[in-house]
């Protein structure tokens, strides 16, 4: 019983007597055993109501046990068919004991709104302790989090009969109408009244003022099919000639059927191989990667469950390349820094300074109309629109006439692939010789040019590079090379290299180091930051409030993961959370998986962006006193569709070597049809999570700046998970629970708890309250005053200030003149004759200290030019974003220049110039073969005048992988180009992709393929 | 009464097929009792955007005209639907999913093909600028809030004020030959519907090098009245826009710096007709 006098008389016996501390430890001991008595009565008045959690409590019989460790107080709940026993007695052997060291520890513990660095503190210590066997500790914690989650009510009653729920997604956030459990509509977003009004930018006399909604791209439009989508996984599934007790028969991996086991089996199976290998070979044999990208959301990101998951497992990680910045962060990175951005610009700012003051925007290598920036969906369309209509010019510089300069006209300019970097040169060298470039700010703000000059006008190695030398590279011709560079030369321009800018196309090829550090010459020549002088297109910079803070999903989500993710930036210190560490250092290169476990070696390079010399170390497979791989759990999207020369994954799949495969996707498509054992995972639209539209955080710092209205959502679990499909969390605390790990990995925090910790851990508490933010599903953050709104990016540095932008970047040690007074180059300048690279290697021929013209080690000059006579490029796709959206039946399949339906198959598309199709016999609409020594994939033609003669054009990203007979050695006719793209990377010493670099020939399809693709002659 | 219209700015279309899309996504497994029975996962095109590139080289460009149903006021469909098809008194025509079971010659009524035939269900189907949901309040239908270039638009007014609208904003409609006074309007038509001849112009210099040859003036003639008179642009480009299809011969008439060259051109679909030197 308790008794306020007893309690008293222990305080009052303290060695120390101090009031305030007696009282707060006697409120404590009250609270605490108030809430143990509530406890019960919770649970059972839940149950009462709510009959999934009235399943819950009968789905185990056991009993816990919570009181104080001394044994002074306590409490037990005994479950048994579902009802709740309870009482006061001290048990001396329940399947659970919940001690706490004192009662203000259990106070704080039981406390509904609990203060979670001193719960975390607690466990931490011990002085919180769960003992027992794991699958009862794991029982309790749901037991406890459903009593709170059971309760919640979310969504908005429409009146048709649906409820509209909120989501996110990789193209916009989203609102999902849902009737009886099934998704009815989903839409971008219309703003309420009660939501904030937009930005407003004056320029030219005009108000320019987006809409009060979000917009969506395609692969969002068409998300609710994706969802529906035939190919769900909806069980676990197991390969039939797969027996981890006998016959593994890993050579008939991508060829072998399914079927459905339970997920008791496939939980024991994964379970189990994991803690097999883990005994059998120790640390490192189990390797684990996911795609680039995974569904939007901060928690169930591969950021975020998945590294807590496997760091505390123990798993050799497969080191993502930075696939979409390469030419950037290995190039430009080396002439201005922004190693955090990858090698991009920063852009606060720029679309008002560019509306405003700008003449003429060259878009190179550039098509945001396609890619939207990155998840921007179609938010600086609008932008792009304004910009057209008060008369800005436009100039196109791409091989292929892109959905940008569709949109906008201006002139276009399509060099031969690899050539972009002459283009550059050139320009420099009319702006040169005829004066036309700030020749105080190349004086004051950057050092080298000298050097580089020299190179240019020809006095170092005799060729000028004159706009007619380049037109022998480019094919683009001279006379426009100098009206260009005339005009440029003497009018504002903005120069919007890449899709966001940075990012994309020309930087994905053997000459992408290259071209990014051109392009950072020419902008730094004409003055980076002078009013309408800066990197961009309009996609990023958007006058929004960078200052409220909200995460992005590279700042880790629930990781714990202060090592492989951005968690250290800001969240560790505002989300405490139980830290998650991999203890094993070795790790795969992502583009050299294959020949890490055929051959058991491969060298990557590390690319640890705090830094410039982050790039400059090998990074070998195996790593000393390691096991090599012989697990490997695969999660999220392919790689068949997505890296390079990628026959060999498919290959690599048949080795004994890899004892074990497990893949955990949403999809019956690509590198799941390898595995031996697949788990089915669920779509964000069947659980919760929390996500603002577009920011990624880490790498792309301020990306949500790309949006006309920061929204952030709530993303409610719209539908129940179809099938048997489990939550990402829920998979991997399953397999926690049985590794003993659960409690360490759910941290005893259900997924609508962990949104809640997030919630509470940004500037979303001064606005609106957690059950608000829950029920309506989002916020959008008010835009800043005219009078408040950031600084323009790199104006500080033109005017020789200190560093007025809202970023921490670069790190203080990283700047030569202290905190926020430079660049993050030695000299704090932008470096034409770079100072890492001379300290690096002053001597190597691939990747010289300053740019020049180096011919494509896979282009025009090549020797495989005289047999591969086509330059395919493949550039980040509009309708499948890193294989979502792609295949698995969805819409998209309906969108002719996505896929076509040919003799019931959905070809992808490839499209060439007349001129290239005529003489092989190539017609609109026709199967055609492109092929070179990698392999063949069977695509259906687009003939047109967007691509010049001698260049094709076609997407990356299928989702679909089809050989039509042996995997890896076959045609594909799922429409994975990358099959055909060189494994090769940009530089020897680098981690890269070079995609479009890509010597190719096409002939005509002649073959049938029967629905169990067979082949046979016609 | 105001009633709906739909108005399409084919320059601003960018084929990103969000309104295709969209109406899959809210048709395909949906049923609307009263309004529509679910579309086929596959192969219908309630919204059909059709392509176009125009020209060649530097001077390409490129137009797309979403098509759908253009809800006529004056509808082969509604004249020859036998009741099935009716016009409401807000300008939008339905097929009603039970009266139109089974008739599949509604299908062929159409002059712009846009009522398609639903094997699964019998019934022929097309879009109802989402009726459903206009009766339940929304403002718009779902491509207009579904387009990221906002080229979708609709509109609900009266005949007569919307008859202002055509004429203020040059408004088109397809095939208005047939009088079958579409709803759906077309800004900008000339961008997928006529031609343009461009070209560019050049000079040398002494020593043999080229150079565009900005600002000479260009003009168009027919016969000898002037079509069209343009000044080239920094790269010595011009482009005459909105011209017919096999139309000419023209008289092309490029000045600059005291020269003059003329030549005859027949134009058949655009064309990009290269550099002239003027030296």
């Amino acid at each position: 019983m308790f008794s306020p006098i007893k309690t008293l008389m222990g305080v009052i016996a303290a060695p120390v007597f101090s009031p305030a501390l007696a009282f707060r430890n006697i409120t404590a001991a009250i609270k605490s055993k108030a809430a143990l008595f509530s406890l019960a009565r919770v649970f059972r008045m839940t149950a009462n109501r709510y009959p999934k959690y009235q399943e819950l409590l009968a789905s185990v019989d056991f009993t816990v046990q919570l009181k104080i460790r001394d044994g002074s107080y306590g409490r037990w709940y005994k479950f048994v068919g579902g009802r709740v026993e309870t009482g006061t007695n001290l048990l001396l052997h329940p399947e659970v004991n919940m001690t706490f060291e004192s009662p203000l520890d259990m106070a704080n513990t039981l406390d509904p709104f609990r203060d979670r660095l001193t719960v975390i503190s607690a466990l931490k210590t011990a002085r919180t302790l769960a003992i027992g066997e794991e699958k009862y500790i794991v029982q309790f914690v749901r037991i406890l989090n459903g009593a709170m989650d059971s309760w919640i009510e979310y969504g908005t009653p429409m009146p048709d009969g649906t409820t509209r729920y909120t989501s996110n997604s990789n193209g916009g956030p989203l609102f999902v109408y849902v009737k009886d459990d099934k998704i009815i509509r989903i839409t971008p977003m219309e703003l309420g009244d009660d939501d904030p009004d937009p930005w407003t930018i004056e320029a030219r006399g005009r108000k320019l003022t987006p809409p009060k909604k979000t917009t969506v791209n395609p692969f969002a439009a068409c998300i609710k099919s994706t969802i529906y989508s035939k190919d769900r996984l909806l069980y676990p599934m197991k390969r039939v000639d797969f027996d981890p007790k006998g016959e593994r028969n890993p050579q008939n991996r991508g060829k072998s059927g399914y079927e459905r086991i339970s997920w008791d089996e496939a939980i024991d199976i994964v379970s189990g191989e994991i803690l097999r290998v883990k005994q059998e070979h120790g640390p490192g044999a189990i390797m684990n990667g996911s795609g680039s990208h995974h569904l939007w959301g901060n928690l169930g990101y591969w950021l975020s469950a998945r590294r807590r998951f496997f760091n505390i497992i123990g798993t050799t990680y497969i080191d993502h390349n930075p696939d979409s910045w390469e030419g950037w962060y290995w190039g430009a990175v080396h002439h201005w820094g922004k190693t955090m951005r990858l090698g991009g610009s920063d852009q606060f700012s720029t679309v008002e300074d560019a509306l405003k003051h700008t003449d003429m925007i060259v878009f190179w290598s550039s098509d945001p109309e396609c890619t939207s920036g990155v998840y921007g969906a179609q938010e600086g369309t609008i932008r792009r629109l304004w910009a057209k209509e008060i008369g800005i010019k436009f100039v196109h510089i791409d091989p292929f006439y892109n959905h940008t300069a569709g949109m906008l006209g201006g002139k276009w300019f399509a060099p031969r692939p690899g050539t972009e970097a002459a283009l550059a040169h050139a320009i420099a060298y009319v702006w040169i010789t005829e004066g036309l470039y700030d020749k105080e700010f190349v004086a004051n703000r950057t050092v080298g040019f000298d050097e580089w000059k020299a190179y240019v006008l020809g006095e170092e190695d005799g060729v000028p590079k004159t706009p007619e030398w380049q037109e022998a590279e480019s094919t683009i011709p001279a006379r426009e090379v100098r009206a260009l560079a005339r005009y440029w030369g003497t009018h504002p321009t903005y120069l919007g290299a890449g899709g966001i800018p940075g990012f994309g196309s020309a930087c994905r090829a053997a000459t992408g180091v290259e071209w990014a550090r051109s392009m950072v010459y020419l902008i730094a020549m004409q003055g980076i930051g002078k009013p309408g002088v800066n990197m961009g297109n309009l996609q990023k910079g958007a006058p929004i409030d960078s200052r409220f803070f909200f995460p992005g999903y590279a700042e880790g989500g629930l990781s714990g993961d202060l090592a492989g993710t951005a968690l250290a930036v800001n969240m560790y210190q505002r989300m405490p959370q139980v830290l998650t560490m991999n203890t094993v250092a070795q790790q795969v290169p992502r583009l050299l998986i294959p020949e890490a476990i055929m051959n058991g070696e491969a060298v990557g390079w590390t690319n640890d962006s705090a830094t410039i010399e982050g790039q400059f170390r090998p990074k070998p497979y195996p790593m000393p006193g390691y096991s090599k791989v012989k697990l490997y759990y695969k999660y999220g999207g392919s790689h068949f569709g997505t890296m390079t020369e990628t026959n060999r994954y498919a290959r690599m799949y048949k080795t004994p070597d890899l004892e074990f495969v497990v893949n955990q996707s949403i999809w019956f498509e690509g590198e799941a049809k390898f595995a031996d054992v697949i788990l089915p995972a669920c779509t964000n639209f069947e659980r919760f999570d929390i996500g603002e539209f577009a920011n990624c955080g880490g790498y792309i710092g301020f990306a949500h700046s790309q949006v006309n209205h920061r929204v952030i959502t709530m993303q409610h679990k719209c539908i129940e998970p179809l099938g048997e499909s489990k939550s990402d969390i829920e998979i991997f605390s399953l397999l926690a629970e049985r590794l003993n790990l659960g409690a360490y990995f759910s941290e005893s925090s259900s997924e609508l708890d962990w949104c809640r910790r997030l919630f509470e851990a940004t500037d979303m508490t001064n606005y609106i309250s957690w059950n608000q933010f829950l029920k309506k599903g989002y916020f959008v953050v008010p835009p800043t005053k005219p009078e408040t709104r950031d600084p323009v990016s790199w104006r500080w540095f033109y005017e020789g200030r200190r560093n007025d932008l809202p970023e921490n970047d670069p790190l203080p040690s990283d700047e030569s003149g202290g905190f926020k007074t430079g660049l993050q180059t030695q000299s704090g300048k932008i470096e034409f004759v770079s100072s890492s690279l001379k300290r690096f290697d002053p001597h190597d021929p691939e990747r010289p200290v300053m740019s020049r013209y180096i011919h494509s080690w896979e282009g025009h000059h090549s020797e495989l030019y005289q047999k591969y006579p086509l330059q395919l490029i493949s550039p980040h796709n509009r309708y499948s974003f890193h294989t979502m959206a792609d295949g698995k039946d969805s819409h998209t399949c309906d969108v002719d220049e996505h896929r076509q339906l040919v003799d019931g198959w959905y070809y992808w598309v490839v499209r060439l110039n007349p001129a290239d199709a005529a003489p092989r016999g190539i017609s609109e609409g026709d199967l055609v073969e492109l092929y070179n020594d990698r392999g063949s994939v069977i695509c259906v033609t687009r003939l047109t005048e967007r691509v010049p003669k001698g260049t094709v054009h076609s997407y990356e990203s299928s989702a679909v992988y089809d050989p039509i007979g042996e995997p890896g050695e076959s045609p594909d006719r799922g429409g994975c180009v990358n099959i055909l793209t060189p494994s090769r990377p940009i530089v020897k010493r680098s981690h890269s992709i070079a995609c479009n670099s890509c010597l190719i020939e096409i002939r005509p399809w002649k073959t049938s393929i029967t629905p169990d693709r067979t082949t046979q002659a016609l | 009464m105001s009633k709906w219209n739909i108005v399409i700015d084919v320059e601003r279309c960018t084929y990103c097929n969000n309104c295709f899309l969209t109406v899959k996504d809210e048709y395909c497994d949906n049923e609307f009792p009263g309004y529509s029975l679910p579309q086929p996962w596959h192969g219908h095109r309630w919204i059909d955007i059709k392509k176009r590139e125009r020209g060649s080289g530097s001077l390409i460009d490129v137009a797309y005209l979403p098509t759908t149903c253009n809800q006529c006021d004056n509808a082969p469909c509604v004249a020859k639907g036998g009741g099935a098809v009716v016009k409401r008194p807000d300008g939008i025509v339905l097929i009603d999913p039970t009266l139109a079971k089974g008739k599949k010659e509604i299908v062929d009524t159409c002059p712009y093909g846009h009522i398609w035939w639903n094997p699964e269900y019998e019934v022929p189907q097309k879009w109802s600028w989402d009726a459903h949901l206009l009766d339940n309040g929304w403002k718009n239908p779902r491509p207009v809030t579904a387009c990221g270039s906002y080229a979708f638009k609709a509109f609900k007014l009266t005949d007569e004020k919307m008859a202002e609208k055509v004429r203020e904003e040059k408004l088109e409609v397809l095939k208005p030959q047939l009088n079958t006074k579409p709803r759906l309007y077309y800004k900008n038509l000339y961008r997928f519907s006529r031609e343009h001849l461009a070209g560019s112009v050049a000079y040398h210099l002494s020593d043999g090098r080229e150079e565009c040859a900005e600002g000479a003036e260009v003009k168009l003639l027919d016969q000898d009245s002037l079509v069209s008179s343009q000044t080239t642009d920094i790269f010595g480009d011009f482009k005459f826009d909105d011209l017919p299809a096999n139309s000419g011969p023209y008289n092309l008439e490029i000045n600059f710096r005291d020269k003059t060259l003329t030549e005859v051109i027949k134009l058949g679909l655009s064309e990009n007709i290269g550099v002239r030197f003027i030296d």
